[in-house]
């Protein structure tokens, strides 16, 4: 149980404990834990891509459900939103301040990726996910909700640079297709929790276009290498255990 | 949609060294309050930007991804971020975002403006 005392600045509360390595101590069955303990967090700042910003959105009626409902439920049911074939590892009380989830993603060419988050930010109005090195992208995913005249707004809006240049050659062959019906099927199906069916509105802008060079040398974190190699060498392990009895 | 709770003030302490002083709430919302202080310190000729929180009572993770942002245009510029009058909390964000990395952090102006440049 945390103590608040009249010095602790406003919404303190909100944001993670720091954190210099992420640190996994339970890991969920069925979940792989090679791309996240040990690993660090990383901001647009630490990425290698060009710097996007997306922005998802879904229009609910406020007499369906008002802002701070629809994040209280977005927390608790988040894993839930997610498309087939993606799943999310985290806390089943939902999300909270420097929670850390594991994922387990499907890439373009049904690639399978494991890697994780840290919960960075969490209050009645947000939250806000932060990627780890070897995440296909460095930076973070605000999810919020507004009250728009007699609408409620949900939105996703991812703030990232890809990761390393495998990952920017990635995003430009499908990569952001499948990240925008990733993020466009999550808030219709959060629209559809409360049985609403909602179009989802999209704005992609490029912050910038330059490119990090001196960031390449991420490429040696790369969660989707090393998935691979560890997807590669399973029989090989499950041999071993065997023999060992 | 939320309103800006945010007020800054751009000084020119020297020549191309501004100090926009940030007071209130930073978050998403403050995106215009903010952008419209860079422009005024840039086209005052800043060649380094300094960022007062001196007065900063809240800011969440939507103020920090803006922050970024101005970082980004700042790059773009050729032009230095530094800060300073951060609370200790604050701190310890920019260095869970690793916004430290790219942002000069100080203990007060008058050691920001050393590292600026700032000749007076």
């Amino acid at each position: 149980m945390s103590t608040m005392t009249d010095e602790t600045p406003r919404g303190a509360q909100s944001w993670a404990k720091p954190v210099t390595e992420l640190r996994i101590t339970d890991v969920p069955d069925g979940a792989t834990n090679i791309n996240v303990d040990g690993r660090r967090l990383t901001s647009p700042i630490q990425g290698f891509g060009k710097m996007w910003q997306k922005t998802y959105t879904v229009r609910i009626p406020s007499e369906v459900v008002s802002p701070t409902e629809l994040i209280a439920a977005w927390k608790l049911h988040f894993p839930e939103f997610w498309p087939k074939g993606n799943r999310f590892y985290g806390p089943l009380t939902g999300i909270a301040p420097g929670d850390v989830a594991l994922l387990s993603m499907t890439l373009p060419g049904r690639m399978k990726l494991s890697t994780g988050v840290m919960v960075l930010f969490a209050d009645e109005q947000s939250f806000t996910l932060m990627t780890p090195q070897g995440h296909m992208f460095a930076g973070w995913i605000t999810f919020s909700a507004a009250q728009d005249g007699d609408e409620t707004v949900a939105q996703a809006q991812v703030l990232m640079r890809a990761s390393d240049p495998i990952y920017e050659v990635g995003l430009a062959f499908g990569g952001h297709r499948q990240e925008d019906l990733f993020w466009t099927r999550t808030l219709a199906s959060l629209a559809a929790h409360f049985e609403h069916d909602g179009v989802v509105e999209k704005s992609v802008v490029c912050v910038d276009r330059r490119r990090q060079w001196s960031r390449w040398r991420n490429v040696w974190q790369s969660a989707a290498i090393r998935s691979t190699v560890y997807t590669v060498a399973t029989p090989a392990r499950k041999l071993r255990r065997r023999r060992q009895g | 949609m939320d309103e800006s709770a945010t007020a800054t003030e751009v000084r020119e302490v020297a020549h191309g060294v501004c100090v926009i002083d940030i007071s209130g709430d930073v978050t998403a919302a403050s995106e215009e309050v903010l952008v419209s202080a860079y422009t005024d310190a840039t086209e005052r000729g800043a060649e380094a930007v300094v960022l007062s929180f001196t007065a900063l009572e809240y800011m969440n993770s939507g103020g920090i991804g803006l922050l970024v942002m101005l970082l980004v245009r700042a790059q773009r510029k050729r032009q230095r971020v530094l800060a300073y009058g951060l609370s200790d909390h604050y701190r310890q964000i920019f260095e869970l975002t690793r916004l430290d990395e790219a942002v000069g952090i100080h203990d007060s102006e008058a050691a920001a403006l050393v590292v600026a440049g700032a000749k007076g």
